[in-house]
């Protein structure tokens, strides 16, 4: 293989999964921290793919689409709470949101 | 040469990954993180190609980078810009302090476990050409991965449904509050 090997890759997914993780506490806006745990899915994609690259398997490429699929279903579900919250008038900041009355 | 080139897109590409992250994390307003998501999406779609996987590669631009961030970019646009959260004013929070902390000490873990394992992960497995196309990516999907196969498409359908239901009860909800 060309380039650098799958340590590297590691640590590139080990850092976007972190960054990813700090988006999702720090922030209180429920779009960004969508955004984040988008960041989070796909670091774990990189690892995934880098070890399907190393162990010369596709299975974990297969493993990436299958989270690229999840991935999906999640924003469609957690857009549709968003855009509920907004046609409430809820103020969007997950801080603010102590109760589960419906 | 060809490990020159290789390492100048692997820096570039990584570099893009990183800065683009940290935009997203970091924007206040959520249009511009959608689109640096969009910017972070595409450069993880190059590291793919470096990695073989075609395919995966191909479906992150068309699926990731195109149908789901325009998705985000029309719920933003819907919603306007009401949230009005600067990110790091008023000093950092004692939550902030902790999350930075934790966030350390995860890096700093993925990096020890890392430099324990030398040797073993420069080992690399001999690839054909096939490795990553469509064709063989699809052959593993419907034998060795039927099952993954048929239940991710259920998850699909149940989280569209889903969609459909939260749509329905907020428009009923919506109808309610007008007088």
């Amino acid at each position: 293989m060309h380039g650098p090997d799958v340590g590297w890759y590691l640590v590139l997914a080990g850092v976007l999964f972190v960054t990813g993780a700090l988006g999702v506490l720090v922030r209180r806006s429920p779009l960004i921290i969508l955004l984040s745990v988008e960041i989070m899915l796909n670091g774990s994609n990189l690892a995934l793919i880098a070890f399907a690259r190393r162990l010369g398997q596709e299975d974990g490429q297969v493993f990436a689409i299958a989270v690229m699929a999840i991935a999906a279903s999640e924003v469609v579900v957690g857009l549709g709470l968003i855009v509920a919250m907004g046609r409430r008038n809820v103020e969007l900041d997950v801080d603010k949101l102590r109760t589960l009355r419906g | 040469m060809a490990n020159f080139i290789v390492w100048c897109v692997w820096c570039v590409a990584a570099f893009a990954c990183i800065a683009s992250a940290l935009g997203v994390i970091s924007f206040k307003n959520p249009f511009f993180s959608a689109l640096a998501l969009i910017g972070n999406l595409a450069s993880l779609a190059v590291l793919y190609l470096l990695l073989g996987g075609e395919f995966v590669a191909a479906g992150q631009v068309l699926v990731y980078g195109g149908a789901v961030m325009v998705m985000f970019l029309f719920v933003i646009a819907y919603l306007g810009d009401r949230t009005d959260e600067a990110p790091w004013a008023g000093g950092p929070s004692w939550q902030a302090i902790g999350t930075v902390l934790a966030a350390g000490a995860i890096l700093a873990e993925v990096i020890v476990a890392l430099a324990l394992t030398t040797g073993n992960l420069s080992k690399e497995a001999h690839i054909d050409r096939s490795f990553g196309t469509p064709a063989s990516i699809g052959r593993l999907f419907l034998t060795d991965h039927l099952l993954a196969f048929e239940v991710t498409s259920i998850v699909l359908l149940v989280a569209a449904v889903g969609g459909v239901v939260l749509g329905a009860h907020a428009r009923a909800l919506d109808e309610d509050a007008r007088p």
